[in-house]
């Protein structure tokens, strides 16, 4: 079994109020994965608002949007044998309906 | 029922259950856990005096205070003999080999409390219970090992009633007993004094073995009813017990419990006269328990509201499980299903199980229908499970009979359990005289 983080991007900040249909939909998604038994962990979502990125030189800007117009908006933690399996269950995730991307990264453990 | 009307031989056995391991958990906090059969010597030649004099005197006054009052002068004589034993006995037996180790054997009890006094009061009996249930809930034991040795200790249950709720040979359980209480026997645990870190430290393993042993109860593989619903009944008492101290009193006892209540509330409905399982769609809802559903909804405020050792905001995987079998017993709201099922995704997230994984699944049938249903069941890849291929059956019946049926063979491939494949068998049945009429 790998782990594999699936980073959720968002680049349309005016809809980053998900409608109670858009939460059902996500718990739904989740509660799917875990009973799978394929989630490690649930992970957690970023504010937006209260961000700040810190740069050498003790140059601090708000938040992460100066260069990127993608932000992060949350990550979790998948298990599966293979990153193709991981990237099956993150093709459910109804981000995408909301022009939402999301990447799969293996987790390195160290050898 | 008015104990006066029963006679001993039918009295007996009732009492026993009940008092017996009270009588053993008020002994055994007096003279420590190291001499649990000490207890329980006394306990049981109370019981033996009881049968013997009951039978020819007939029933006492109040048979419960009798009990109690034997039991108090046992202990009595049995410390008066110890004292002997050690100021007159100990001079002459120094020179014995033989006996000199027999002396060192028993030299271990704590003398500390030999004065004679051992009361038997309400609240000594509650404290020395709870005592003992954490005593019991011994980390280093398996949980399994618990369970069984909480329905020896706390439960009075026999060797042969325990193998028989847990469908194991006696011979097993009489081992895997002995050396949990050596264990028990060998853990420096407090029991005089309940410690505040202790019970902190051992208050989830508490739960979580109430929680089996209820389980063990309402799930069980057993079929005997009787059984089943005295392992309830007993995870209920214990639960209680824990309610009446305020260390232990946590929402998360108060989500167990009020758990449990709504569980039981369904056992006879569950059932049907000849002990064969009823489907809850199918159950007489005029015989769930009012008063239990009640109690539960009592134990579920509680269990939210919190209290000043522990604040009510977070969920366990109690709460939500109580919550779930809240849902349960209210049939009519109309977004029902959906509750229980966003609940079920919470509870997926806390702990992941089979069991709750199909649940999960099953509220989803309800909400979202069979079809798309079908395709999160069988993501769930549990190709051994019983339940898993039953769910399928029921999810195809309508649609694939052919699928269904194949589902529900494989179910009762997978089964132990003799009611469950005769239910299969039915329902396999109405499927083929469907099929055919079609």
């Amino acid at each position: 079994m790998k782990e594999f983080v699936l980073i959720f991007r968002l680049n349309n900040k005016s809809d980053v109020k998900p409608s109670p249909e858009q939460i059902q939909e996500r718990m739904n998604w989740l509660g799917s994965i875990a009973a799978q038994n394929k989630l490690a962990d649930k992970g957690k979502t970023l504010s937006i608002g209260n961000a700040k990125t810190v740069k050498p030189g003790n140059v601090v800007t708000d938040g992460p949007y100066t260069e990127i117009k993608e932000f992060i908006s949350g990550f979790m933690i998948v298990k599966t044998d293979t990153i193709e399996e991981a990237v099956e269950l993150a093709k459910g995730n109804p981000i995408f309906k909301i022009g939402g991307n999301v990447e799969v990264r293996e987790v390195v453990i160290p050898k | 029922m008015g104990e006066k009307t029963k006679s001993p031989n039918e009295l007996l056995p009732h009492l026993f259950r009940l008092e017996y391991s009270k009588m053993t958990a008020v002994l055994c906090r007096h003279f420590g856990l190291k001499h649990i059969e000490i207890a329980e010597d006394i306990a049981s030649e109370t019981f033996l005096k009881a049968s013997e004099v009951w039978s020819t005197d007939g029933l006492p006054e109040n048979p419960t205070a009798w009990l109690y009052t034997v039991a108090k002068n046992k202990t009595k004589d049995y410390l008066k003999r110890l004292t002997i034993f050690e100021t007159k006995i100990k001079e002459t037996i120094k020179t014995n080999e033989f006996l000199r180790a027999r002396y060192l054997e028993q030299s271990e009890l704590d003398f500390s409390h030999s004065d004679t006094f051992v009361d038997f009061t309400q609240q000594t009996i509650s404290d020395s219970q709870l005592a003992m249930i954490f005593a019991v809930c011994n980390p280093a034991i398996s949980t399994e090992t618990q369970i069984c040795l909480a329905l020896q200790i706390l439960c009075g249950f026999s060797v042969e009633e325990i193998a028989d709720a847990f469908l194991a040979k006696t011979e097993t359980i009489k081992k895997r007993l002995l050396r949990a209480r050596a264990k028990l026997r060998s853990d420096n645990f407090q029991i005089k004094v309940l410690q505040e870190a202790t019970i902190r430290l051992r208050l989830d393993a508490v739960l979580r073995t109430l929680y089996l042993l209820f389980n063990e109860g309402y799930f069980s593989k057993s079929n005997n009813n009787l059984i089943r619903k005295d392992l309830c009944s007993e995870a209920i008492r214990l639960a209680l017990i824990l309610t009446e101290d305020q260390l232990t009193n946590t929402p998360k006892t108060n989500a167990l419990l009020a758990l449990m209540c709504f569980q039981s509330s369904r056992f006879d409905a569950r059932i049907n006269d000849t002990g064969k399982a009823i489907l809850f769609e199918q159950q007489d809802k005029n015989l769930w328990d009012k008063e239990l559903i009640e109690k539960g909804n009592y134990y579920l405020v509680n269990a939210c509201s919190g209290n000043e050792n522990s604040p009510g905001e977070f969920v366990t995987k109690y709460h939500l499980e109580a919550a779930i079998a809240y849902w349960h017993t209210t049939p009519t709201d109309k977004n029902k299903w959906e509750h229980i099922l966003e609940l079920y995704n919470h509870l997926i997230l806390i702990e992941y199980s089979p069991m709750t994984a199909l649940n999960r699944t099953f509220a989803f049938a309800k909400v979202y229908g069979n079809e798309r249903a079908i395709k999160e069941t069988e993501k769930l890849n549990l190709n051994e499970n019983n339940y898993y291929h039953t769910l399928l059956g029921y999810l195809y019946a309508d649609t694939d009979v052919g699928k269904a049926i194949a589902h529900y063979n494989n179910a009762i491939s997978y089964t132990k359990s003799k009611t469950e494949k005769k239910t299969l068998m039915k329902e396999i049945e109405r499927l083929n005289k469907k099929r055919n009429s079609s």
